[in-house]
Parts: C-alpha cells; sequence; structure tokens
C-alpha cells in the first residue's frame, strides 16, 4: 500500500504540534547550525546539541527553480515536459539562523524579501511504487 | 623585492575552449602545454615541476605519458573552481621560495552537458528535496543583492550582451554570436532573476603557463609578464555561498573580499592601479557582485558604470576582455588560468581585435567557486 515517505526524514521531526527542522546549537558560544553538525563554524567547539528550530521567520532571498534539476539526486519529478517550477530561498529564523528551504509559492510576483514565512511538509513528487514523496518547505504567512 | 626572486610568466598555451568531441580533457591539456612550452621556446625537459588540476579529466600527473617521461615533480592539484588559481599559486611559491627556476601550472576540464550535478554524499535529504544545485545560490544571491543595491535587471542584460560581443572577437571562445541586451534578457527564466544567456555552462578546455625566476625571463621571452601576487581564500564564519543549507545571522562579506585585499597588499597596489580585470562571471550578476567585491567599485554603483560602458574594452576598467566565463564556458579545472591568459596577451599587446588600448601595463584576475573559495592574480609588466 502505498504510504508517505519523508525524503529529508533525518532533518525534520514530526511533533503533534507540527514539523521541525532539526538543528544543533553550540554548548559553548550558542551558535545555531542546520543540519546538525558537531562541531561549531564559529568557534570551533567540539560540543555541540541538538535543538528543534523556529517554525516562522522572515523571506531573506528568493530565486525560482525553473528547470528539473538532475536526478538523481533529485527526487521529485525530473521530466521536462511535465516539469513545474518551484520556490527556493532563504528563511531567517529569528535568534537562530537562516535555512535554505524549498518555497509553495513558485511566482516571484507573490514573493518579497522581507514576507513572513512558516514551515510545512510539502509533497515532492511520487516514487515508483506510488508513494507519496515528502519534504520541507516555506509557506506564505499572509502579510 | 630583488629581481630574482620575482616570477615571470614567458609562455602561455591555451586548447580552444567549448565543445571539440574526439579530444579527451587531457589530451586539451597536453596541447595547452604543448603550446605554452612552445611560446617561450623551451622544452617539456626543461620543466623542473608542474602543478595541474581537473574537476572531471583524470589526474593531471599521468598526461607525463604523452608529453615526456622526465621524473619532473608533477603535483595534483583539486580545489574545485579554484583548481587553476591553486596550480598558478603553488607554482609562485615553488620559484618565489628559490627551490625551482622553471616550472609549468596546467589546468583543463571536460563536463557533460548541462547544470554540474552535484555530489550530496551524506546529504541526500539535500539533493532529493531539489536544493543541490549551483544555480539557485546565483539567483539568490544577486536577488538580494539587487534588492539592497537598487540594481536592475538592465545590468543583467548590459553583463550578458558584452560578454558575447567580446567573446565574438575571440578566435578561443565557445560563443562568438553577439546577443543583444534583449536577447539575453528574454531567454527563458532558469533561476530567477537569472536568464539562459545569463548563465556560463560547463564546458572543456585547457591552459597552460609557463613560469620562470625573473632574473632568467629575458632568456625565453622579450616580454614578460610579472606576476605580482597570487592568493587563494576559502570562507570565513557568517558569509552567504554556494551549496550552502544554512547561513549564520552574522554577515561576512565572503572569501573574494580577503583574497582581493591580500592580493593587492601582496603587489603594493590598489583598485586604483588595474588597467583590466578578468572577474568570475559564472553568470551575469557574478560579475556585477565581483566588480564591488574585488574592490572596482562601490556596491550598488554598478548600475550607473554598466549604463556608461565603463567595463567595456575601451572602458575607463575593462572586464572580462575575452567574453569571461559566459563567452568561454566553464571548465573548472582551466577556467582561473584562461582568465591569466588573457591578461598575458593583453599585457602583451596580443589581444588582437579586442585589445584593450593605451598600452596596458597592470592586470587582475578573480576566481570564484564551491564551498566558498576565491583565488585572485595580479599581473603587471
Amino acid at each position: 500500500m502505498p504510504t508517505r515517505v519523508l525524503v529529508a526524514e533525518s532533518v525534520i521531526e514530526e511533533t503533534v504540534d507540527g514539523p521541525r527542522l532539526k538543528g544543533s546549537k553550540c554548548t559553548a558560544c550558542g551558535t545555531h547550525a542546520f543540519p546538525a553538525q558537531r562541531s561549531c563554524q564559529k568557534c570551533a567547539g567540539t560540543e555541540t546539541e541538538t535543538v528543534l528550530l523556529g517554525t516562522e521567520g522572515e523571506l531573506w532571498t528568493f530565486t525560482v527553480q525553473g528547470f528539473p534539476p538532475k536526478a538523481p539526486p533529485y527526487r521529485g519529478n525530473a521530466d521536462l515536459a511535465t516539469f513545474v517550477p518551484f520556490g527556493v530561498g532563504y528563511v531567517e529564523l529569528p535568534g537562530q539562523v537562516k535555512v535554505e528551504t524549498r518555497l509553495t509559492e513558485a511566482d516571484p510576483a507573490k514573493l518579497r524579501i522581507g514576507m513572513k514565512m512558516h514551515l510545512v511538509l510539502d509533497v515532492l513528487g511520487h516514487d515508483d511504487d506510488g508513494n507519496e514523496l515528502v519534504t520541507y518547505a516555506f509557506a506564505p504567512s499572509g502579510n | 623585492m630583488s629581481d630574482n626572486t620575482e616570477v615571470a610568466i614567458v609562455g602561455i598555451g591555451m586548447h580552444e575552449f567549448g565543445r571539440t568531441d574526439g579530444v579527451s580533457g587531457m589530451d586539451q591539456g597536453v596541447i595547452a602545454v604543448r603550446r605554452a612550452v612552445a611560446d617561450c621556446g623551451a622544452k617539456w625537459e626543461d620543466m623542473q615541476f608542474a602543478f595541474g588540476g581537473s574537476q572531471s579529466s583524470g589526474a593531471a600527473d599521468t598526461m607525463v605519458s604523452k608529453l615526456g617521461l622526465t621524473g619532473l615533480q608533477f603535483i595534483n592539484v583539486a580545489n574545485g573552481c579554484a583548481t587553476g588559481g591553486s596550480a598558478l599559486f603553488s607554482a609562485y611559491s615553488a620559484i618565489r621560495s628559490g627551490m625551482s627556476d622553471i616550472g609549468i601550472a596546467i589546468g583543463f576540464d571536460k563536463h557533460e552537458r548541462g547544470a554540474f550535478r552535484v555530489e550530496t554524499k551524506g546529504m541526500d535529504w539535500y539533493g532529493s528535496s531539489g536544493l543541490a544545485l549551483t544555480t539557485q545560490f546565483f539567483g539568490m544571491k544577486i536577488n538580494r543583492y539587487m534588492h539592497t543595491y537598487g540594481i536592475t535587471n538592465a545590468s543583467l542584460g548590459r553583463i550578458g550582451a558584452k560578454a558575447f560581443r567580446n567573446g565574438a572577437l575571440n578566435p578561443m571562445a565557445w560563443r562568438r554570436k553577439p546577443l543583444s541586451e534583449e536577447e539575453v534578457l528574454g531567454s527563458p527564466m532558469l533561476s530567477y532573476p537569472l536568464t539562459q544567456y545569463m548563465f556560463c555552462n560547463p564546458g572543456e578546455g585547457g591552459v597552460a603557463l609557463v613560469l620562470v625566476r625573473g632574473d632568467q625571463a629575458h632568456k625565453y621571452t622579450d616580454r614578460p609578464v610579472f606576476l605580482k601576487a597570487a592568493v587563494v581564500r576559502s570562507r570565513k564564519f557568517g558569509s552567504f555561498e554556494v551549496l550552502a543549507p544554512s547561513i549564520a545571522l552574522e554577515h561576512n562579506a565572503g572569501p573574494t573580499v580577503d583574497a582581493s585585499k591580500a592580493a593587492f597588499e601582496m603587489a603594493g597596489m590598489g583598485p586604483k592601479d588595474i588597467d583590466l580585470a578578468q572577474l568570475q562571471d559564472t553568470e551575469a550578476g557574478a560579475e556585477i557582485m565581483h566588480m564591488a567585491e574585488n574592490g572596482f567599485c562601490e556596491h550598488g554603483e554598478q548600475e550607473r558604470m554598466l549604463a556608461n560602458g565603463e567595463t567595456e574594452i575601451n572602458g575607463r576598467i575593462p572586464v572580462n576582455t575575452d567574453g569571461g566565463c559566459l563567452a568561454n564556458g566553464e571548465p573548472i579545472g582551466a577556467s582561473g588560468l584562461r582568465q591569466v591568459y588573457e591578461n598575458v596577451l593583453q599585457l602583451r599587446g596580443d589581444a588582437g581585435e579586442r585589445q584593450v588600448p593605451n598600452d596596458p601595463k597592470t592586470a587582475y584576475t578573480h576566481v570564484y567557486g564551491a564551498p566558498g573559495i576565491s583565488g585572485v592574480t595580479i599581473l603587471s609588466r
């Protein structure tokens, strides 16, 4: 029976309140990283703790992926005839880090640097067995 | 610096950039080596060392089986887009240190068609999710830059049109058909705000440069060009780099700014002393940003400079006189050395139809690439 496959399982934790991204925090200097790192790129400290990152932030910059990514590594629809462009951006999570992410919006006219965004799960496509492939994305929050 | 510790480039050789079916990347490197050695009237067996590299065309040192088994010290260099720059830095250091008198820096490559396929070993989720594309970084970096500094699409179109106009004057270039700003702006959108003709393509080609101690340069040429600085820098915390799943909140200007400052210091010069520059133009936006990151203008000034044609071949500070990566494509191992090749031609006065006027005396190169590395050289006559 087809099921849902989380292709970014290693960086997502599903909680009762919804999906969260797993990052890390340096125990010495407090610097956040995504995905989780065992050492700190800022202070070279070697002790970090895994933390769940915030789910809301502001769009720092964006682009729109206008052609099918090479597959592999891409697991979404890479067929030139049916490919649908998708948004990509960095969302700044206050006090933590800017994370690179797919965006649920792919129309540049509807994207604006500084707009509020929130974390969701988004369907990439389906594999040969009909399983639904899912990864994280950020969606515009309105206003 | 006393004369005998100066480093001179006396021989230059290139295999045409573009697509050469039936000739391997390494064979293009071999051809470049033979041309460079012949250019200065030397012989392959004169070379005391070689530093060489390619990303996709094999271990450079195996080319001795085609060039001759002379027993020279041949060291392979693998440093992404800075491979050529790193080979040159290593050759520079070998001579500057007094260890060697003459040697060669080599870069070559031959990539498959289409955007670079990125290895995401240990980061499967990143590639699976459609984030492992260098093109996205370029779109995102220039988008934020345009937002911050008021650069418009017109500037992107101007950069593209300039590249293909210059490429049309370069017999070694891949793209030799001029394209108008409208054609550049109107081509398919690949990674907003960048269109197809604003991006360079992975390609093929080879370049080799023969370096000697400054006090021996005149044995090989009456027109030596001196390497005043060769610098490679990696990224610092907080810089915004290609293929980064996250960026720190705090900001760092990035490795290009660091490499540029170090190179100017090494050469005892400043941006105003430079007569022409080859700046990494993986895409049109990169050239705009790199004009400022390398010190040739303030952020935001590019819009006016491009409208005024200040970076054209006959402008105040000509940039990418050979058509840059946009017109030549990007064989990773060779790309940085192509820039130096072009600068040597320009300083010799041998650049033909695209010769920068008024007898240029100094020239600058800059490469940038994954995972956040920049290489800069400064040449003078």
